[in-house]
Order: structure tokens, then sequence, then C-alpha cells
């Protein structure tokens, strides 16, 4: 079928500001939404699902939270790792305080738990910009994992300072625990990334979105127009927060199951979820889970290829690997800062003007 | 266009009459550290005149705009807006009060179309909660309607139909400027403050400027303040032009008169004076 708009007019304001305008981009994410619900589940394994599916959707989830802060409003945060563990912690306080709960009210109340911590470390945004804020998120970062690990009401004393998730249940199937079911597990975590994705999308398009945008394009031109700074930064850190103390939440509960708060919410976590933002394209929805696909997928593609394929030595990948992460970046940051969104933008833009480009 | 201009409709306005004092601005002084911006300025603003605000370079001219819409604080004198005297105020505030403003230097938000640039300046208006917004239905769409249908009458307006969903970005620097004209038209101010809005443009491109700011003062009421260098501009616009040097007033009236006043040319001869 031929990708263009020709013969489609929009009649109505509302169709000419609907998500895809265009019809065929309508029918690619419809397919693709319709597979994601109704096919994959029955294919799922526990290989597929803990090593691809369910990383993939939970870190998608929190790079779309960090591109809301970073990509829409501009400002920038290396707390990632930091939010996301007051979301899991947030989770295993609820789950153990309050058994009968209904694990959707567990995962939005720990990612509303995490929009009030969020939005405390943002304050500092009105006064600093830039570098400095990066550090004084990179502050919160380092204070959050100490807190989780010094206080011993968050993990309950445990004698091992992990956290662990109880069993729980989603309509009668088990969804997390040791024993949960591969397809509860992917279709949970597919269930909120795709609500949380439109709501994502429908904030970014209407005033909300418009006004993170003023502020990270020009501040004082937002100010002037009305733009109050303070509350639009706050409910930029808010909502982006929410966003990653759910897939903090989800991580823990669903995917891990149990959790060392160094291991997994370290700094690291915060700057591979930045990556994904920057790799998947700054300031785009769609560029969110391009990244989050692309650096969840590309370790497994490249131990496979080098390590099964060319019997490289495991290490020497993984080297290779960092390498390729750190190129990647340097590329994207200098001559693409859209990322692989605006890559793909462009092919389109390129099959829409085939076979005639002029 | 007449559905646009209803002046009553316009939220944020105060009905006051034309030719009554929109704004005053009572020995004002403005210092950054030591340098002087503005020394003991007096003037007026009357509701529906195009006032111009003229003077060399570095004569206070920007710093007085940034006074009006609260982005700078006078150490001195006192700002009355709409008969009161304004307290301190933050420049959202001062949106919020029906007070628009161009830039000297473009400055719109480069990453969004011209559509968004434009919708972005009737933030203001916009009232439904965040709930609404995140499902993107029921009063947000509805809200979402309502406004895009204003913007698109002063796309129309501004003639600048083709670039609707261009990234402002990409823009050459005559639409540019353009753009950022009807970022604050977005606004339905009462009172519109245009720095320099035909620096850099070309003869035609002035024209139809000028032609545009006549159009919003004629049809919709906007009081507009002006700053302009080109003489010629100033003397078809304004109705009466306030004339600076070195942060101080040294003339104030009609074109005519102000243009025939011997300071004012010294002024722009660069007559040294002594301070
Ligand atoms: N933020 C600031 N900090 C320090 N000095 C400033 C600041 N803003 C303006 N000034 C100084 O105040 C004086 C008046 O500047 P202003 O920009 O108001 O002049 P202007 O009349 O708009 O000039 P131009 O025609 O060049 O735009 C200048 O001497 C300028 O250097
Ligand atoms: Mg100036």
């Amino acid at each position: 079928m031929l990708y263009r708009e020709a013969g489609q007019y929009k009649t109505s304001y509302q169709r000419d500001q609907a998500i895809f305008p265009i019809a065929q981009d309508r029918w690619v994410v419809w397919t693709f939404v319709a597979v994601a619900f109704l096919v994959v589940p029955f294919f799922v394994n526990d290989y597929w699902t803990n090593a691809v599916l369910l990383p993939l959707l939970i870190y998608g989830l929190a790079a779309l939270g960090l591109n809301i802060l970073v990509g829409y409003c501009g400002q920038i945060s290396l707390g990632t790792g930091g939010f996301m563990a007051v979301g899991a912690y947030a989770s295993y306080k609820l789950m153990t305080s309050f058994p009968e709960m209904n694990m959707i009210l567990v995962v939005l109340l720990s990612g509303g738990i995490t929009a009030a911590v969020g939005s405390l470390f943002g304050l500092p945004s009105l006064r600093i910009k830039g570098f400095y804020l990066a550090v004084a998120t990179l502050a919160a970062q380092f204070f959050l994992v100490w807190l989780f690990n010094k206080v011993g009401w968050f993990y309950n004393y445990s004698m091992t300072g992990q956290i662990t998730a109880p069993d729980r249940e989603m309509f009668g199937f088990l969804l997390t625990g040791p024993s949960a079911l591969p397809w509860v597990k992917y279709l949970f975590c597919l269930t909120i990334l795709a609500v949380f994705a439109l709501i994502a999308k429908n904030l970014v398009r209407g005033r909300l979105g418009r006004n993170w945008m003023a502020i990270r394009d020009m501040d004082i031109a937002a100010e002037l127009i009305g733009v109050r700074p303070l509350l639009t930064k706050l409910s930029a850190f808010a909502v982006s927060s929410f966003y990653i103390g759910m897939a903090g939440s989800l991580l823990f509960s669903v995917y891990l199951g149990a959790v060392e708060v160094g291991e997994v919410f370290g700094i690291n976590v915060s700057f591979l979820v930045l990556f994904m933002v920057i790799i998947g394209g700054l300031g785009s929805i769609v560029g969110s889970f391009m990244g989050a696909a692309f650096l969840v997928l590309l370790p497994i593609f490249l131990k496979n290829f080098m390590v099964d394929g060319f019997g490289m030595m495991p290490v020497t990948a993984k080297h290779v690997e960092i390498l390729l992460m750190g190129l990647l970046i340097i590329f994207f940051l200098i001559v693409e800062p859209h990322g692989l969104a605006r890559l793909w933008q462009i092919t389109k833009e390129k099959l829409r003007m085939w076979p005639f480009p002029y | 266009m007449s559905a646009f201009v209803d002046p009553a409709r316009m939220a944020g306005h105060s009905g006051m009459e034309k030719g009554e004092v929109l704004l005053r601005v009572d020995n004002v002084s403005l210092a950054f550290g030591g340098v002087k911006a503005i020394t003991n300025i007096s003037f007026d603003i009357v509701k529906g005149e195009v006032r111009a605000i003229i003077g060399p370079n570095g004569a206070g001219k920007t710093s007085m705009l940034n006074v009006i819409n609260g982005f700078y604080h006078p150490q001195e004198g006192t700002i009355t807006w709409r008969g009161k005297v304004r307290r301190k105020m933050k420049p959202y505030e001062a949106a919020s009060n029906g007070i628009a403003r161009t830039f000297q230097n473009v400055a719109l938000f480069k990453g969004m179309t011209t559509l968004d640039n434009i919708m972005t300046g009737r933030g203001l208006k916009m009232k439904s909660n965040f709930i609404w917004q995140c499902l993107h239905w029921g009063p947000a769409l509805k809200e979402e309607i309502e406004h895009r249908r204003k913007v698109e009458e002063i796309i129309d307006f501004l003639e600048i139909q083709a670039i609707r969903k261009t990234p402002v970005g990409r823009l050459p620097y005559g639409l540019q400027k353009r753009v950022e004209l009807a970022r604050a038209l977005a606004m339905e101010p009462e009172l519109l403050l245009l720095d320099e809005p035909m620096a850099g443009m070309n003869l035609e491109e002035k024209e139809d400027m000028s032609r545009f700011i006549l159009d919003v003062n004629q049809q919709f009421g906007t009081t507009i303040a002006l700053i302009e260098h080109d003489m010629g501009v100033v003397m078809d616009l304004s109705d009466r032009v306030v004339v600076l040097d070195y942060g101080r007033k040294i003339a104030d009236g009609p074109p005519d008169e102000v243009q025939a006043s011997q300071d004012v040319i010294d002024a722009y001869l660069g007559v040294p004076h002594e301070h």
C-alpha cells in the first residue's frame, strides 16, 4: 500500500489534531496494538517475557516518563534510578501493609508517591538549570539509594536488607511471586504501558504539554505569555516521576520479585534510561519506546551474535557493547538530537514522496 | 474578522473607554548595579492609541517595556494600570492582566510549530483541568477546538496559513516576527508592547507589518506601545511619541511636534551633553 495522505481531507479541527492524522499510520498502530494484546500472549514463555518483553515494557514506561521531563520540559534529571526505587519501595510497603490491595491500585499509588517525591526534588529547578540541576538530581539519586539501604522500616527490617514481592493475584491469576505466569505479567505491564502512553500523548498535545515545551524552548517568553514557571516545571517533575515510579513498582513487583536497592536502582539505571531517551528521540513518545527497545535488544543481539555466533569471550562482548553504546550516544547527540524517532520520520517523509522525490 | 473583534467578550479587559489613561508610569527609575537604564521617567498610554517609544541605541526603551510587563522592577516610581497603582508584579501576572509583548530578538518556541506557538498564547484562557487533559476529551477537547478556531482566525488575519504546521525554527526571520505577533495577539491583550517589530525587515515586509499593526489597533481596539527606529514608520503609525535618550525622557507629544524638537534632533545627531 502506498504511504501518503492524498485524498485524506481533514474536515474538522478535531480530525486534524488527531494523534495519527494519516490513515496508514493508524492502521499500522492498530495492528501493532492488536498483535501485542491478542496474539503475543499466546506465545510468550519464560525466556521471552523475562529477557525481552518485560524489560522492554518497563523501561519503555520509565523512558517515557523521563522524556516528559527532559524532552518536553527541557529539565535534566539523573535521578531516575532513585525515583524508580521510590516506586519499588512504595509498592513493597503497600503490598505488605495492605495485603488485600489490588495490584493496579498498588502501582498507581506507588506512582503517586514517587510523583510527590519527584516534585520535591524538582523544586530547585526554579532557580538552577542545566548542569547544576543535573548535579542536584544526582544528589537525589544517591540520597534515595542511601535512604532505602539505611532505614530498616523501608525493607521491614528483613535480615538481607532486600525486599521481596509477596504473591498477588489479578483476576484470579497469579501476577507476582516466583510462580507467577508469564502471560499475566506481560499483559499487566502492557496494559499499564498502553494506557499511560495514551495519556502522555494526550498531555503533550494539550495545554500542559505546550506549556512544558514553551518553558523548554524559551522560558522568558513563556513567562511573559502567562506560563507560570514553577508550576509548569513542577508538573513536569510530578508527571515524569509518576511514570518512573510506576516503572520502578513494576520492575520490583512483577519483573524481578526481589530487589537489592543499590544493585537494581543505582546510577547506572539513571544513565541507561537517559540514553534510551536520547537515542530514541528527545520530545517523542514513540521515540521513548524505540530507545528502550534499542537498548534492551542491543545486548541480547550482540550476545547472540558475537558470543554464540563468533565464539567471542562474553567479557569482550560486553566491552564492545559499552563502546558501541558510547559511540551511538555521541552520534545522536551531535548528528541527530531527535534520535531514532526523527530518523523514522525522515524515512516516512521520503516514503511519502516516493517514487517522485520532487 | 468581526466575530473576533468584540472587545467586551475579551477576558481580562477593563471595558475602559477610548481616551482614558490605561497605563501611567510616574517617576520611574531603574538601575542595574551602577548602570542607570532609566532615570525618573513619567508618561502615560491612553486606551486605543498607538504610542511610540523612540530613542537612540541604549536609551532605555526595552528596559521600559520590561518594567511595564513586570520583568524588571524599578527601584523608584509607580506604575498605574487601569487607574490602580500596581504592586510589584510577576510577568505572568502582567500577562493575565492583559499585557502582551513581542521581543526585539525573536523569542519564539523554536521546537514547536507555528500553530502550537500561537495556541500557547491562548493558554491563559484555557480552563479544563488536568484529568480532562489526560483524557483529551470532554471539556478539554471542546476547549482545544474552540481555541483552535480563534487561532485560525488570527492565522488568516496575519496571512500565515501556509506555515501553520512548520516548526518555527525553520522559518525566515520576517515570518518569525509575524508568528510572534500572532502569538501575542492570541492573548487578546488590552495593551500590546511591540519591541522593534520591523527590525531587519525589507521594505515590503515592513509595509505588511505596518498594515497589520494598524489593523490590530483599529479593528480590535488594542492599545499599542511600539518601539521603532524607522522614523517614517513611527510618523505613519503613532498617535503620540515619547523620546528617550540616555535613560531620560527628552520629548513627548504628537509625531510632527516631536520630530521638530531641537533636543530630539540633537539626540539623534549625537550632540554630546552633560549628565
Ligand atoms: N539586564 C541588564 N543588565 C545590565 N544592564 C542592562 C540590562 N538591560 C539593559 N541594560 C543597560 O541599560 C541601558 C538601556 O538598555 P535598553 O536595552 O533598554 O536600550 P534600548 O533603548 O532598548 O536600546 P536598543 O535600541 O539598542 O534596543 C543600556 O545601557 C544597557 O546596557
Ligand atoms: Mg531595545
